[in-house]
């Protein structure tokens, strides 16, 4: 028996459930949203309704180091003229206490679908963000942000 | 914060018909996130600024409905078309019912 090759598999498995084991340990007392509660929220929103890609440019940081203060800008495609325009954009994030984060309504006054703010984030998460278009369209965008420093205060 | 919160707002004073402006608006609030424990262990109760509205001549233009994960002294920008003269009026709606305004006059030339 070539015990070379059976070593590493062993250690790496003990390894492995030292990690769980610590990672459970050390989890968060409080209870945190999930992907699951995004897609609750969204299906509240709107259904089944088909998702599309594209038209919205969700920028945010790539690492936050503080999560309390994470900057988050949201520019949608669209001529914002009375017959076709950004109605609503909701932003949502998969890794905080609560999954929502923002709502905007639009009007073809603003000239441009695009808004900016900052959240707060605590812990390294999805950011999910869904425009709804004046003809009932519906696109999604989706980011990672890496959070150095949770922003719960908890 | 004991103090009362004080908007902040940036419009341009004036703009051409037709014309972009980006409005910026800062408002000094703690955001409590009704996530927070006090030393003694409590929850310390949610109180955020749960609504920002911007109106133009009295028609809402651009409306921000904002949840706890909204940072502290919240921070919001947006764009406005510009099209005739008048006034913004800006509003801040928080969880204790109180309102925070402020308006700001466009002129268009």
């Amino acid at each position: 028996m070539n015990f070379k090759q059976v070593e590493p598999t062993r250690r790496e498995a003990l390894t492995l459930a030292a990690v769980a084991g610590l990672a459970a340990f050390l989890a968060p007392k409080m209870l945190l949203a999930d992907e699951a509660a995004v897609a609750a929220e969204i299906k509240k929103l709107y259904g089944d309704k088909k998702m599309e890609s594209g038209k919205i440019k969700l920028d945010v940081p790539e690492i936050a180091e503080n999560g309390l203060v994470v900057p988050i800008n949201i520019d949608v495609e669209s001529p914002m003229t009375d017959s076709d325009y950004v109605k609503a954009v909701h932003v949502f994030a998969d890794g905080n206490p609560l999954p929502g984060v923002v709502s905007y309504r639009f009007t073809p006054a603003c000239g441009k679908a695009s808004a900016s703010t900052r959240m707060r984030l605590a812990q390294t998460q999805n950011i999910v963000c869904i425009a709804e278009m004046s003809n009932g369209n519906l696109h999604m965008a989706k980011s990672n942000v890496k959070v150095t420093i949770g922003g719960c205060g908890g | 914060m004991a103090t009362k919160p004080t908007p902040r707002v940036r419009v341009p004073a004036t703009a051409k018909p037709g014309e972009l402006i980006e409005i910026k608006t800062l408002i000094s609030h703690e955001m409590e996130s009704g996530q927070r424990k006090d030393s003694a262990g409590k929850i310390v109760p949610r109180k955020i600024i749960n609504k920002f509205t911007a109106a133009f001549n009295g028609k809402t233009v651009f409306e921000a409905d904002w949840n706890p994960a909204i940072s502290a002294n919240p921070y919001q920008s947006f764009f406005y078309k510009a099209s005739e003269s008048g006034e913004f009026t800006f509003t801040w709606k928080d969880d204790d019912g109180s309102d925070y305004t402020a308006t700001n006059k466009l002129t268009v030339a």
